[in-house]
C-alpha cells in the first residue's frame, strides 16, 4: 500500500483519566519539583484550583489508547523507528481529575531519501484531547520517522 | 514558594531563561521515564535489542530531554502559560551525557488584549551541541492590567 493512503486514517476515539499518581510520577522521571505537579495544599491555592499536567504529560496517552499504533498500521520495525518532531497547542489546563477524551488521525505521510538513513518514511498524527466540560484543552501533533538503518549521531 | 513573574514591559528579544542542566544522564533515568510515559520500546532500555538496531547501546527516547527542556521553561514563564511548545529531535542522547537545557527570547507582541513571548528553546550536550531544538509561545502579563 502506498504510504500516502494512510492520510486521513483515523484511530479509534479513547479516554485519558489524568490521575494525580501519574502526574506526580511523570514531573519525577523529567526532574521537576515544582510542587504544582505534587502538592494539593500548595495547588490548591494557584489560580487553576488544583494539581496541573506538565506540559508533555499527555505523552502518557500509550497507556489508553485502543487499536493498532500507528507504527503498526505503517509497519515500521522498532529497531529504525525515530521520533522527529513534536509540537503542542495549549488552550486550557489539564488538571489532576480531569477525564480527557483524544480523537487521532494521520494527517501527513510521505517518504524522502534522509542524508544518513537512507530511504526515510515520514507521517504525522494529530491528537485532539476535549475534556470533561466538552472544552478543547490540547492538540498534539507527531512526526515519526522510519528509516532503513540506524542513524548515527 | 514565590514565583518570579514575566511582565511584557520587562522582557525584550534576547533575554534568556536560567538554565535547567541534567547531568550524567543514566540508564535509571531513561527507565523512569520508559514506566512514567508507557514507552517501552526495547531500543531505549534493552542493551542487546539497541545493539542489534546498529547503535552503540541504548539511548534516551527524545521525549524525555523534551520534559527536562519543559522544565527549564515552565520555571521560566509560569504554570499554566504556555500557549504553543515545539520541538524537532535532532541527535540522540547517551548515558554519561549531560544535558543543559536553555532559552532566549525572539519577540514579544499583544493580540486581542493579550500579551505574548516567543523565544527559540534548546537542550545541548556537554559538547555543546543540539540534541533538541524548538521554540515556544508562552502568554505574559502586563503591569498595566495588573
Amino acid at each position: 500500500m502506498p504510504i500516502q493512503d494512510l492520510i486521513g486514517q483515523e484511530f479509534p476515539p479513547f479516554d485519558l483519566p489524568v490521575e494525580r499518581g501519574k502526574i506526580r510520577e511523570f514531573a519525577n522521571a523529567i526532574g521537576d519539583d515544582n510542587p504544582i505537579y505534587s502538592d494539593p495544599a500548595y495547588a490548591a491555592k494557584n489560580e487553576f484550583g488544583g494539581i496541573l499536567a506538565p506540559p508533555t504529560f499527555v505523552a502518557t496517552k500509550t497507556f489508553w489508547r485502543q487499536g493498532e499504533s500507528v507504527f503498526e498500521l505503517a509497519g515500521f520495525d522498532p529497531h529504525f523507528r525515530l521520533h522527529g518532531e513534536e509540537e503542542y497547542e495549549y488552550f486550557k489546563p489539564i488538571l489532576a481529575g480531569d477525564v480527557l477524551t483524544c480523537k487521532s488521525k494521520i494527517t501527513k505521510a510521505y517518504e524522502r531519501v534522509g542524508q544518513r538513513g537512507g530511504q526515510m518514511t515520514f507521517i504525522v498524527s494529530e491528537f485532539t484531547f476535549t475534556n470533561q466540560k466538552g472544552e478543547k484543552v490540547l492538540i498534539s501533533r507527531t512526526t515519526s520517522i522510519q528509516t532503513e538503518g540506524a542513524v548515527k549521531p | 514558594m514565590e514565583k518570579k513573574v514575566l511582565y511584557l514591559e520587562d522582557i525584550r528579544a534576547g533575554d534568556e531563561a536560567l538554565p535547567v542542566v541534567v547531568a550524567n544522564i543514566t540508564r535509571t533515568h531513561i527507565v523512569k521515564y520508559a514506566g512514567a510515559s508507557g514507552d517501552f520500546n526495547p531500543i531505549h532500555h534493552d542493551e542487546l535489542y539497541a545493539i542489534r538496531g546498529g547503535n552503540d547501546r541504548v539511548f534516551a527516547m527524545g521525549m524525555m530531554t523534551a520534559g527536562f527542556l519543559s522544565h527549564m521553561i515552565t520555571d521560566w514563564v509560569g504554570d499554566g502559560k504556555l500557549r504553543q511548545y515545539r520541538v524537532r529531535f535532532a541527535r540522540q542522547v547517551w548515558p554519561g551525557d549531560t544535558i543543559t537545557c536553555k532559552g532566549k527570547i525572539t519577540r514579544k507582541y499583544t493580540k486581542e488584549g493579550k500579551n505574548f513571548m516567543e523565544a527559540e528553546v534548546f537542550a545541548e550536550n556537554q559538547r555543546g551541541e543540539k540534541m533538541i531544538t524548538g521554540s515556544i509561545v508562552a502568554e505574559v502579563l502586563s503591569k498595566s492590567a495588573a
